[in-house]
């Protein structure tokens, strides 16, 4: 089975953000890239499946982005992937764009069941699993805890609020990653020697029609240094008191 | 046939969720600056109080239904909202950005060749185009969006816009069949997880973080929770300690919350997790180091000891409700 595993490239969540001079994109001096946390767990579950159901199963990393994003997915290919795709695209892209790169490349490549991390930390939309999905036609599983494929069948479960779906449905299917479905493998010795060597196949992204505009990127209003009211239980009722008169939240 | 706003509600267990008549109030405020009209969706198989909706001012509710529609289904749903947005000409689409919500919206939004623009705090129309306000980076930033679609969709954060009650209003209500809904992705069961509440949803969190020394020191968050009425959060390093489920995480890489009061007991305040809490109308920091980074983003503040304090505050509160 062909797997396909998307992913992308952030900026540590360590990162204080600056705003860039354009005032719509951040300004990335000093900003270290990380692979997107969430697509840690994507990867995971790919070659945990690949390894199960054996045989002669491919998993492909395929990123949109520029030539930057080769360091993550040579970080992919270290853990154990495959294949690397990068979709080469540069400028602003929002997710539907992304979405209809990423499932041109994979309907090419005839994958039949795909994971994604649930979100990208940068623009946190969330959605870029199911938008491929859709466009592909593909049966969808977003925000996923625990996956089982049983053949063509899959049982998952989903993390609600207040709780977990178990959800069935069957190949072909997209499954976004939570954390806390698997624990990411480190890259071995051996892995990154090998990723080394690997090329990562470099086309131009499909080029689609960009809905969104962003108008402005700012800062959130900065929140003023409150009043510590002491250092004890003694400044309990107190609190208590600001809590309800001032605050009136209780 | 007037263009339409259309307000997509949930239901969880055939009630409509608080979250719904947020959009309904968002729905109608964008649809009277608009010139267009506001009307109601909701898909599932019997819902309870369908009539709630009348508060709000919205003039009509279309109940899309069928007795296999009562679990969630991603395919079914969407099919049947985005058939029902075309037929009824909608322009613009409101969804709660909840899991379900975030789940629905954009598969929507590809069946109707709609932009999409999740999680939106703010909905401002400015020379008659809406113009969304969303936080990225887990709000360590915001961006103001606009859409070039014809036909557009937004998700709105739970708990940010306060539902607005209408005078004197009626809802007309219509059921409409759907027929053979496509099951090919279904929920079969639910867990409840323990929690009484979600951090996504609540409106007061009483956070713990690894100045709680050891899972076992809990209870005293979750006892001050259960006297506020609160759902329990943690923040990222109990969480990887496993002191605490996921599901609780707030911050950078678990949930970023709004809620009316944050309770930050025994956390320094990482980046990630200021960045996951400030967007709260208060927050209250307990914590021993009078120079931890929490206190910056604080409105009350205790320096000591979460084990003195809780407890204290605990006592306190129920005295006061009692």
């Amino acid at each position: 089975m062909k797997i396909a595993v998307c992913v992308s490239q952030v900026p540590d969540t360590a990162t204080r953000i600056k705003i860039g001079s354009d005032h719509k994109s951040i300004d990335p001096t000093g900003v270290t890239y990380i692979i997107n946390p969430y697509d840690e767990f994507a990867i995971e579950e790919a070659l945990k499946t690949k390894e199960k159901i054996g045989g002669d199963s491919v998993v492909y990393v395929i990123s949109v982005g520029d030539d930057s994003v080769k360091e993550t997915l040579r970080k992919a290919l270290a853990m154990g992937a495959d294949e690397a795709i990068l979709l080469k695209s540069s400028g602003y892209k929002d997710s539907i764009a992304i979405a209809k790169a990423l499932s041109e490349e994979i309907k090419s490549l005839g994958c039949e069941l795909v994971f994604c991390g649930k979100q990208s930390v940068d623009f946190d939309s969330g959605i870029t699993g199911q938008l491929v999905a859709e466009m592909l036609g593909y049966n969808c599983i977003s925000v996923v805890v625990d996956f089982k494929l049983d053949g063509n069948k899959i049982i998952a479960e989903r993390e609600i609020e207040g709780g977990r779906e178990v959800v069935e449905t069957e190949l072909p299917a997209v499954i976004t990653a939570q954390k806390g479905l698997n624990e990411p493998r480190y890259a071995s010795l051996k892995g990154i020697m090998a990723a080394k060597k690997k090329t990562i196949a470099e086309k131009p992204a499909f080029d689609s029609e960009v809905f969104t505009e962003i108008l402005d990127m700012h800062l959130p209003p900065s929140k003023q240094p409150g009043r510590i009211l002491g250092t004890d239980k003694s400044a309990v009722p107190e609190l208590v008191r600001l809590l309800r008169e001032e605050a009136k939240v209780i | 046939m007037a263009e339409k706003i259309l307000a997509v509600l949930e239901q969880r267990e055939g009630n409509l969720k608080k979250v719904s008549f947020e959009a309904a109030s968002v729905a109608l405020n964008l649809a009277n600056q608009l010139g267009l009209q506001a009307e109601a969706v909701v898909v599932g198989k019997e819902i309870s109080n369908l009539n709630e909706l009348s508060k709000f001012g919205i003039s009509k509710l279309t109940h899309l239904k069928n007795e296999s529609l009562e679990n969630y289904s991603s395919s079914a749903y969407a099919e049947a909202i985005a058939s029902f947005a075309k037929e009824n000409e909608a322009k613009i689409l409101i969804f709660p950005n909840t899991a379900m919500g975030v789940d629905l919206a954009p598969r929507v939004a590809v069946k109707l060749n709609s932009g999409i623009v999740m999680d939106c705090m703010k909905l401002e129309v400015k020379d008659n185009e809406v113009i969304a306000t969303r936080p990225v980076y887990a709000g360590k930033a915001l961006i103001d969006v606009k859409l070039k679609s014809d036909i557009k969709i937004f998700t709105i954060r739970p708990n940010v816009f306060k539902p607005q009650a209408v005078d004197s209003s009626t809802v007309q209500i219509e059921e409409k069949q759907i027929d053979n809904p496509n099951l090919k992705t279904k929920v079969t069961a639910f867990k409840k997880s323990e929690g009484k509440l979600d951090v996504a949803e609540a409106d007061i969190i009483v956070s713990g973080g690894r100045g709680m020394k050891g899972p076992e020191n809990f209870h005293l968050i979750e006892e001050l929770a259960e006297v506020l009425g609160a759902a329990v959060g943690a923040s990222r390093a109990v969480v990887d300690a496993g002191w605490r489920p996921h599901r609780e995480q707030v911050g950078q890489t678990g949930k970023t919350v709004s809620p009316s009061l944050y309770i930050a007991c025994g956390i320094s305040g990482a980046i990630q997790h200021l960045a996951g809490m400030s967007s709260s109308k208060y927050i209250v920091a307990i914590n021993k180091d009078k120079d931890a980074p929490i206190f910056n983003v604080a409105d009350y503040g205790i320096a000591g000891d979460v084990f003195e304090i809780l407890p204290a505050l605990t006592e306190e509160i129920k005295k006061l409700k009692s």
